[in-house]
């Protein structure tokens, strides 16, 4: 990472955004490593999670919110279990995620946030997860048209895979949720 | 003992096999589980790592339901069971302005009245292992089982409160009280890759081969489980597996509760058996247990 280091002001300033998105606090990290040491998916990172908190102390913004490192975290909790520092690296990924996905900052595995909007789009029009339709979505989204598609008729034979909806039993209520919750979150960033 | 039952999407969709077992077992063991009307997603990983006021929102509106029946909620999915819980915890701490920000949408003053448990800790704790042991009436002690807990029903320990998070043994303990052989083994609680496995299909693959691989390795004829997602991973994709790495593993995935069930000579076709995509069938013949129609 050969690069000028932002400003104090700016290095401040997103510690202190991602600690409002949920986050322990990124600054008590000393860098002992041992996030990355049982970290399952850190074999796949552009970024390993110790270096992701390193480069929220020093705010380097671009870096750690358009890194693969964010979206391919499992959110298993084992770094957030072993820290001795307490800071939580999984709750770091969380606030990191939220942000990338509020402003809309790509990161080359952009398949992972379409994913998380496609499923929350079935919770918000059915309650629940509409598991044929969320993957049949996923599928013409991502480009991945026959993805798993094998699979689908062994799932139906044996009642796994529903072709209809789910009913949505309180659709104002969710509706509401929805609403309010992105209305309150918008006023934060 | 009765209790809220929020069985969560997955029940009611590719783990019906789940619901149908954990019903069966309940009936029989005389624990009453009564569905929240009107439950909704619990918003799961996509929600906490996109929105945190929805994904304390979403569990907040069950859980407000689950306090006007009066009752304690249990759910089956430990994804489910972890956001439930965070919710909880969220809403009892009553801090910095959060709380009044979910109290705005969803509409209520919920603050955590509902304890919220897994099954497991109902049948383990409430009802009893002692108890459970009296019910048995089939032979399994041929049976090798390799209890997998993954991720969430154990971390982060201070949220879930579930055993030891790194070596629990609730469901080890349920396996040997129904007579069959727990085997000791090392990735117990490591991770199946959970919610990538539509969108990175080949991490998830290489954590799933990894688990076979322990398992096997310590001769356990089976995987137990108590989450629906990590169950989806570790069967659905085994054949995936196998083309990929070149292996032959073929080791069934039962909930907990189809085991029980099995043990306590419930039917079979109760268990939802024939649903498992690796089949168990001839590892029950071997144990001299009854085939799966």
């Amino acid at each position: 990472m050969s690069q000028e280091l932002p400003s104090r002001e700016s290095r401040l300033a997103f510690v202190r955004q991602v600690r409002e998105r949920g986050a322990e606090d990124p600054a008590l990290c000393y860098q002992c490593g041992k996030c990355t040491a049982g970290c399952p998916v850190a074999y796949a990172m552009d970024y390993p999670p110790h270096q992701i908190m390193r480069g929220v102390q020093l705010g380097m913004r671009d870096t750690v919110l358009s890194s693969r490192t964010i979206w391919l975290c499992a959110a298993c909790e084992t770094c957030s279990t072993r820290c001795p520092q307490g800071v939580e690296p999984a709750s770091v990924m969380d606030a990191l995620r939220r942000i990338a996905y509020a402003e809309g900052i790509r990161s080359p595995e952009r398949d992972v946030p379409l994913f998380h909007s496609i499923f929350l789009g079935s919770v918000r029009l059915f309650g629940r997860i509409f598991e044929a339709a969320m993957i049949g979505s996923y599928n013409v989204l991502s480009g991945h048209l026959t993805k798993d598609v094998p699979m689908a008729p062994r799932m139906l034979l044996k009642g796994k895979l529903s072709l209809l909806p789910p009913r949505a039993e309180d659709g104002k209520a969710l509706r509401r949720i929805f609403a309010k919750a992105a209305e309150l979150e918008g006023k934060q960033t | 003992m009765r209790y809220a039952y929020y069985p969560g999407c997955s029940l009611h969709s590719t783990a019906r096999d789940y619901d149908l077992s954990a019903r069966a077992v309940c009936r029989v063991l005389g624990i009453e589980l009564e569905e929240i009307p009107g439950w909704v997603c619990c918003g799961a990983s996509s929600a906490h790592m996109t929105s945190e006021l929805l994904s304390i929102a979403l569990p907040v509106h069950n859980l407000n339901i689950a306090k006007e029946m009066g009752l304690d909620t249990v759910a089956c999915c430990a994804e489910c069971y972890s956001r439930l819980k965070i919710a909880n915890r969220e809403m009892r701490a009553r801090k910095n302005g959060r709380v009044a920000e979910v109290d705005e949408v969803v509409g209520n003053t919920y603050r955590g009245e509902s304890e919220v448990k897994h099954l497991l800790e109902v049948i383990a704790g409430d009802y009893g292992l002692d108890a459970l042991r009296e019910r048995v009436v089939e032979d399994l002690s041929d049976l090798r089982v390799a209890a997998y807990y993954g991720c969430l029903l154990v971390r982060p320990p201070e949220v879930t409160g579930f055993d030891d998070p790194d070596q629990p043994m609730v469901m080890d303990h349920i396996v040997t009280a129904l007579g069959a052989k727990a085997v000791e083994w090392p990735y117990k609680t490591e991770c199946c890759g959970s919610s990538l496995s539509l969108t990175r299909t080949d991490i998830v693959l290489k954590l799933c081969h990894d688990i076979y691989q322990k398992a096997a390795d310590q001769g356990a004829d089976c995987l137990l489980v108590a989450c629906p997602l990590c169950q989806a991973n570790l069967d659905m994709r085994q054949p995936q597996v196998n083309r990929q790495y070149g292996t032959r593993f073929e080791l069934p995935v039962l909930y907990f509760t189809q085991l029980i069930g099995l043990a306590l000579g419930i039917p079979s076709a109760d268990l939802g058996l024939s649903k498992l995509m690796v089949s168990p069938q001839q590892l029950l013949a071997r144990t001299g247990l009854r085939q799966p129609a």
